[in-house]
């Protein structure tokens, strides 16, 4: 119906042929940052190895340095999607808590590992369904939302548990934990976080959703007015971060053999460090997750050198907090250019 | 002062230029203000006004040109600097803080204090004072901006303007907002202003108030002084048309179909085909009254009206951004999910808003991103794009509309004006939509590339879709619709085929509102 406008294309092959690509302007997305990224990992791993060589450089503790990665970094994954879709998820920590707490008490671990890992996801994804309609439809500000959430969230979780560490007891999903679960000597926690990114990357970039939420938080009128039902795509998002903290959960009651309200303390925080790091802008509409996992790897591994040096986690905080300022320098700076 | 000129005016700007990007705003104008005199400036959208009274707010910076205040040379390169020498700018987009009192509003950036601390007794007195003497001392210095009617928040504003030494207040449109009666106390203020020997920059497109307030008028047109400095009440309606309007640059527009031999014929056997839009006692109150309207295919309607008659909101109803107070949509007789754009674009619509930037573009996002964005699902099995195939097809309709420059994976915001409002439209050809509703299509854009979005929107007619165009540029709306509709402060106050008007009349409709032949 439209083709005259298309055919006029065939009459009139491209006059300048191939007109060279301007790089700098149009740099692959994200490739440089990327790169600088995973030079802060490398400058890292040669200050471990020359400050504690025959601790840093080991199989264990490059597991261990993953491992602590894993639980963080699916929580990431989702909080990414939220922040690149225009919005913030203060509430994550509180829902790892809450999931942990909600899925091993002593009626749910009657249900075996099945139990556990539908009762976590399952406050997940509820959590997320909250935030989501509220933000949604309420509409409310997605920062008040879950803060709000984070609030009761983790009243809820001292609530059930009382304040006790729930021990874990059903053997199957204690022997998750252990090195005989390894596949290829990777601990399946690793394995599962592999997965997380992996997926979310393959949605950002190779679905409609991934497109969508790209275009929501560049520009939300903008996308209302090309027909993007933007309402729906909000809820998605908070349904899709809530999703990755029951994983979160499940992979620290894994991890733990418990669970614990005081679970999943300040993740929020940490989540959006590793996002903002790894070139996510806060306002939305750009992100990756390639940078997400760069983030929580780089900033593992520093809590980790910091350990193995014996340095007190208040200077692990500052040298934490420079690291954000550097990096949204750095990103404020290229984006002036 | 400045003994050796005693004459000297208030303000002069000589040949003041300023480009950009693919646009000369201003080319080389001139302007003159006495000491209490009102200078109207006249033009139609685009001329150059805006840009003109921002670098005379120290906004802008101008390119070339110098000015002069009380004969002495100065730069204006801040607001501050402005703000200093005595120049007061009330936008026509109001800049108050909207949960601030007005007493803090008016203080802004100038708080009366002492030590640091705010004496808001002080301040309140003031600005009650100030209040009064705009006429409104009705107005509570401590309820918030954001409760008062728009009348109020420009009484607010130019309380603020005159809470500083003013010596010269600029007003953009300021009668825009404002019902009958609360131009009459504009007016008083106006005159009450230039007596205390401040002079006042008066932006409107009604000639009837520059008639009554106006001392000089001065005309631009397409960035250029068309007529300096003159007198605002003997110069005849007339003249100053033909001075906004009688453009050197003639747009070349596409020819109708009905003048070609093979498309009458289409467009005959088109003719009893029933309308793919109706709109039936649509409304919005306070914005536009209830409207009739018919969109065929192959054909363009024009809708001509000023900046704020409704137009933009008209548009923006169809298309289900906004919710009608009444009436309904209906698009092959089916109607239409109010308040829905989901369901609008699924039916067939596509509107391209009137602000690009930040209505339309991912501005982050490369082209072929932009154009795709509503028609993914066209991609996808099962959410999973073939990134291939978009690639191809949103190539296809760029190249189609001639983008330049022809690279899919430039970010959006490194293209011109029409270059970006050509990716607006391939989103919609994309998207094969049927109705294509389009606000302000030439805005920003230059005059090359004008030419090119006209036939670009013919052809797409010519293909079968119904178009909706919205302008303030007469000319434009004349030249490239079949029929217009000409619109008044919410109401269509005339309806004809383009080639029984003429510009002239098409200006007094809309300006007066009274046919004057």
């Amino acid at each position: 119906m439209l083709s005259p406008t298309g055919a006029e294309a065939v009459k009139e092959p491209a006059k300048e042929p191939a007109s060279p690509p301007r790089r700098g302007i149009s740099a692959p997305r994200g490739g440089l940052r990327h790169l600088s990224l995973a030079g802060v990992l490398v400058a890292l791993v040669i200050v471990g190895a020359f400050t504690k060589p025959e601790q840093f450089l080991t199989g264990d503790n490059l597991q261990l340095i993953l491992t602590q990665s894993s639980v963080i970094g699916v929580v990431t994954v989702g909080v990414t999607f939220v922040i690149i879709g225009g919005g913030i998820d203060l509430s994550v920590g509180a829902i790892v808590a809450l999931a942990s707490v909600w899925a091993t008490t002593v009626a749910t671990q009657e249900f075996g590992l099945g139990g556990v890992l539908l009762c976590a996801l399952s406050v997940g994804l509820g959590c997320g369904l909250v935030n989501g309609v509220l933000i949604a439809y309420g509409p409310m500000v997605p920062f008040i939302a879950t803060l709000a959430m984070l609030a009761s969230a983790r009243g809820l979780a001292l609530l059930i548990s009382d304040g006790k560490t729930q021990v874990v007891t059903v053997q199957s999903v204690l022997d998750l934990g252990v090195s005989d679960s390894y596949v290829l000597g990777v601990p399946p926690l690793v394995l599962v976080f592999a997965a997380v990114a992996v997926l979310g990357w393959l949605v950002l970039g190779r679905t409609t959703f991934g497109r969508r939420t790209v275009a929501v938080g560049g520009n939300a009128e903008a996308s209302r007015l090309a027909g993007i039902a933007v309402r729906r795509q909000r809820l998605l998002l908070y349904l899709l971060s809530g999703l990755c903290c029951g994983i979160a959960a499940f992979m620290l009651i894994v991890l733990t053999g418990s669970g614990q309200n005081t679970n999943g303390n300040l993740y929020e925080l940490d989540a959006i460090a590793a996002a903002i790091i790894g070139g996510t802008l806060l306002s939305g509409g750009r992100g990756t997750i390639t940078g997400s996992v760069l983030g929580v790897l780089v900033f593992t591994t520093i809590t980790n050198l910091f350990a193995l040096n014996n340095l007190q986690t208040d200077v692990q905080q500052i040298a934490k907090g420079a690291i954000i300022v550097a990096a949204v320098l750095v990103q404020k700076g290229r984006k002036t250019q | 002062m400045a003994p050796e000129v005693p004459q000297a005016p208030l303000l002069t700007m000589s040949r003041i230029t300023k480009t950009f990007p693919g646009v000369r705003a201003l080319d080389g104008v001139d302007m003159d203000v006495n000491a209490g005199e009102v200078h109207c400036l006249l033009g139609q959208n685009g001329a150059g006004k805006s840009t003109l009274i921002k670098v005379l707010a120290g906004a802008h910076q101008p390119d070339e040109g110098d000015i002069r205040w009380q004969g002495e040379p100065v730069r204006l390169t801040t607001p501050m600097a402005a703000m200093r020498l005595g120049i007061a700018t009330i936008y026509q987009e109001l800049d108050l803080v909207e949960h601030v009192s007005v007493t803090e509003n008016i203080f802004l950036g100038n708080e009366i204090s002492a030590r640091g601390f705010i004496r808001s007794r002080d301040a309140r007195s003031r600005a009650a004072a100030l209040l009064r003497r705009l006429g409104h001392p009705e107005i509570d210095p401590d309820i918030t901006v954001g409760a008062l009617p728009a009348a109020g928040q420009q009484i607010v504003s130019m309380a603020r303007a005159l809470s500083h030494d003013v010596r010269l207040i600029v007003m953009d449109e300021p009668s825009a907002a404002l019902d009958p009666d609360e131009v009459a106390n504009l007016f008083r203020i106006v005159a009450g202003l230039t007596e205390d020997g401040v002079a006042v920059v008066y932006i409107s497109h009604r000639l009837e108030e520059i008639r009554r307030v106006g001392d000089r008028v001065s005309v631009l047109k397409d960035g250029r002084v068309a007529a300096r400095g003159l007198p605002a009440r003997t110069t005849e309606t007339r003249e100053f048309v033909a001075l906004m309007t009688g453009r050197e640059v003639q747009y070349a527009f596409p020819e109708r179909p009905v003048t070609t031999e093979p498309l009458t014929d289409r467009v005959l056997r088109a003719a009893p085909r029933p309308p793919v839009l109706c709109a039936e006692g649509l409304a919005r109150e306070g914005e536009f009254a209830p409207l009739d309207l018919e969109l065929h295919p192959g054909q363009i309607t024009g809708l001509a009206g000023l900046v704020g008659s409704g137009r933009s909101e008209i548009l923006e109803t169809l298309a289900g951004a906004r919710r009608p107070t009444a009436g309904r949509v209906l698009v092959d007789g089916k109607p239409l999910r109010p308040g829905d754009v989901t369901a609008a674009v699924r039916a067939g619509i596509g509107l391209a808003p009137e602000e690009r930037k930040s209505q339309a573009l991912l501005m982050l996002e490369s082209v072929t991103r932009n154009v795709s964005v509503s028609a993914l699902p066209r991609f996808s099995t099962g959410g999973w794009l073939d990134r291939t195939r978009e690639r191809a097809e949103t190539r296809a309709r760029t190249r189609g509309l001639a983008l330049h420059p022809d690279d899919p994976d430039r970010p959006v915001r490194t293209l011109s004006g029409g270059n970006q409002q050509k990716v607006v439209l391939a989103r919609w050809l994309l998207r094969e939509c049927r109705v294509l509703l389009l606000d302000e299509p030439t805005r920003g854009v230059d005059v090359g590339a004008r030419a090119e979005l006209y036939t670009v929107i013919r052809r797409l007619a010519d293909s079968g879709v119904a178009v909706l165009l919205v302008s303030s540029e007469v000319p434009e709306v004349l030249g490239l619709a079949d029929r217009v509709l000409v619109l008044r402060e919410g109401r269509v106050v005339h309806t004809a085929p383009a080639r029984e008007l003429d510009e002239h009349r098409v200006l007094d409709l809309v300006m007066e509102g009274s046919p004057s032949c």
